[in-house]
């Protein structure tokens, strides 16, 4: 049996380990020849049946897997099957020479033949044991192979889903980096709106201010010419007097005459520093704190806030109650700013008890009623007080209140009560602002519906 | 002759006592200041039919100078007081009001001395 399938078996086995090898490393050309190389093999011992295992086929045989085995030693690439291919040498050497051998010396191979056979089974022996371990080794090999192959095909699949991912992030690195550009401009409309805002809101307190201002003026410049006036007259006087020796006389017109001179003086100062108020007022703040005497600061926009508000509406009047902590020093603030706070505070007061006083007019007209009531008598209460740590600065007024339901957002920027054109909905929002911001303080709301709101503004006295 | 001048502002005081100077030297007439409304009542109260001449400040803060001049009028005194009303603003509404409430004049801050002595001396 074996001497007629062993040929047969090993060719297979050879060829088809090479032509596998050769498609695995992909050498295209040696792939098609193996593959012929099989059906050969398969030719081959068709024909050896046919032919009754004639001679020659049993030499083609020899020839075919020699050559096979000498193309395997000779290529390079096929330097890991050496191994592999040494397993088929000394069978195809032992039954070539033994073949060889029984042709040329007929007598010697007779006498030898046992030997030749052992050869023969020996070479068998080692092909099977050297094969058995190859295809252990191989198939470890293979495995090995496999992992690697799988291990590289997910390597792969992340590098491109590695690759998918740089390009989402990249997109949407862009997206975000341009909407944090737009929300920069936004941001940048946003403040120079802001600061329109804040600016067209100081003009409209100043507007408020000015027909106070006028007023608060004019009353010194009448001072100061009346009283200069007075003086020339008293001068004429005197010469008078002067001519006619009354010493005495002249001694006291000089007096009144000196007085006056004071008086002037000081009226001068007083339209001075209102103007100097006023263009505090105006200007765009520093911002920078400084020592401030809060009565005094307080004082000065109660005046302009009332004389303003009556300068525009004559039938306007309030009873106006101060009550200042003379035991205040000076306090760390933004002047223009607490001053604009106060004043803010103080005009909403004034329009609350001017809007209830022309209410109860109103109904009195209506009911005509003759019963003389207890008459209402606006007030606007300004006190400072210093508490622990803290200074207060109260504005109490008997208007009607706050609404209930606007008593939650009146420090909303652009929320008003007033009718439309009256308020701009800014100054408490502002205020707030100031106030907390600025000057880490509070501003808390009192609200006694019907009977008048109190605002409370707290400051700290020593700022950190 | 007695006038009570009423005003919030305090040197109107010495301004008249100057402007006025020689009349109250002759005891021509004699000058009471008040520097409120409520002020002013009080005064009238006390001097009684005394006072011919009351010459009082519109805006003043507490009771106005309308209101004062309404409460004064309501008050029929006889003879009633002549009552002149001053202000810095010499409005038409104001100057209605005043005429309205029953004031005898109105004059515009900054007085004009020589011409409220004119009226004095007529009314003398």
């Amino acid at each position: 049996m074996l001497p007629i399938l062993g040929p047969l078996i090993f060719s297979l086995l050879l060829t088809q380990r090479l032509f596998k090898f050769s498609k695995i490393h992909k050498y295209e050309l040696w792939e098609k020849w193996f593959r012929y190389a099989r059906y050969f093999a398969v030719f081959l011992f068709v024909a050896q049946v046919i032919f009754q295992f004639s001679n020659t086929t049993r030499w083609i045989w020899h020839v075919f897997l020699i050559s096979i085995l000498l193309f395997g030693f000779r290529q390079k690439e096929m330097n890991s099957l050496r191994m592999f291919l040494w397993a088929f040498v000394p069978y195809v050497a032992v039954s070539a020479i033994s073949d060889l051998t029984a042709v040329i010396l007929t007598g010697f191979y007779t006498r030898w033949e046992n030997y030749f056979d052992t050869a023969s089974m020996l070479s068998i022996i080692w092909l099977g044991a050297i094969l058995f371990s190859h295809y252990r080794q191989n198939k470890a090999e293979e495995k090995e192979r496999i992992r690697r192959q799988k291990e590289d095909e997910i390597n792969r699949a992340i590098a491109v889903r590695k690759v998918e991912l740089e390009g989402l992030v990249a997109e949407r690195t862009a997206e975000i980096t341009r909407q944090k550009e737009e929300l920069e401009q936004t941001l940048v409309e946003l403040r120079s709106t802001q600061d329109q805002l804040i600016q067209s809101e100081k003009m409209a307190s100043l507007g408020e201010l000015t027909a106070g201002i006028a007023h608060e003026i004019q009353n010194p410049l009448n001072f100061v010419n009346n009283f200069s006036e007075v003086s020339s007259e008293l001068l004429d006087e005197m010469k008078e007097e002067l001519t006619k020796g009354d010493t005495e006389e002249v001694s006291e017109i000089a007096n009144d005459i000196k007085q006056n001179l004071e008086k002037i003086i000081h009226h001068g100062k007083r339209a001075d520093s209102i103007v100097k108020g006023m263009l505090q007022h105006s200007r765009s703040t520093s911002g920078v704190k400084e020592p401030t005497d809060i009565n005094a600061l307080a004082d000065e926009y109660l005046r302009l806030a009332y004389h303003g508000l009556r300068a525009k509406d004559k039938s306007f009047n309030a009873t106006l109650e101060t009550d200042f902590d003379q035991t205040l020093s000076n306090i760390e603030i933004v002047p223009q700013e607490i001053g604009r706070v106060i004043l803010n505070l103080l005009t909403n007061a004034f329009y609350a008890v001017s809007d209830k006083k022309k209410q109860l007019e109103k109904l009195k007209a209506n009911q005509k009623s003759s019963a003389d009531e207890k008459p209402y008598i606006p007030t606007v209460v300004l006190s400072t007080k210093k508490l622990k740590g803290k200074l207060e600065v109260k504005v109490v007024d008997n208007g009607n209140g706050i609404p209930p339901a606007a008593v939650d957002k009146i420090f909303q920027p652009f929320f008003t009560t007033k009718p439309s054109g009256k308020g701009t909905g800014l100054g408490l929002s502002m205020s707030y602002e100031i106030v907390t911001k600025a000057h880490g303080g509070e501003l808390k709301v009192e609200n006694k519906e019907g009977q008048g709101v109190t605002f409370i503004m707290l400051l700290p006295l020593k700022n950190k | 002759m007695k006038i009570l001048v009423v005003d919030d502002e305090k040197d109107i005081r010495s301004l008249f006592e100057q402007r006025f100077r020689r009349e109250i030297k002759n005891g021509n007439i004699e000058f009471v200041f008040a520097y409120s409304g409520d002020e002013a009542l009080k005064c009238l109260q006390t001097y009684q039919h005394e006072a011919v001449l009351i010459l009082s400040d519109i805006n003043m803060p507490g009771m106005s100078g309308l209101e004062l001049l309404e409460r004064i009028k309501k008050k029929n005194h006889t003879p009633p007081p002549v009552v002149m009303m001053i202000t810095a603003y010499g409005d038409d509404e104001n100057y209605k009001r005043a005429m309205q409430l029953g004031a005898d004049d109105f004059l515009t801050k900054p007085v004009d001395f020589s011409s409220l002595k004119e009226k004095i001396t007529k009314l003398n």
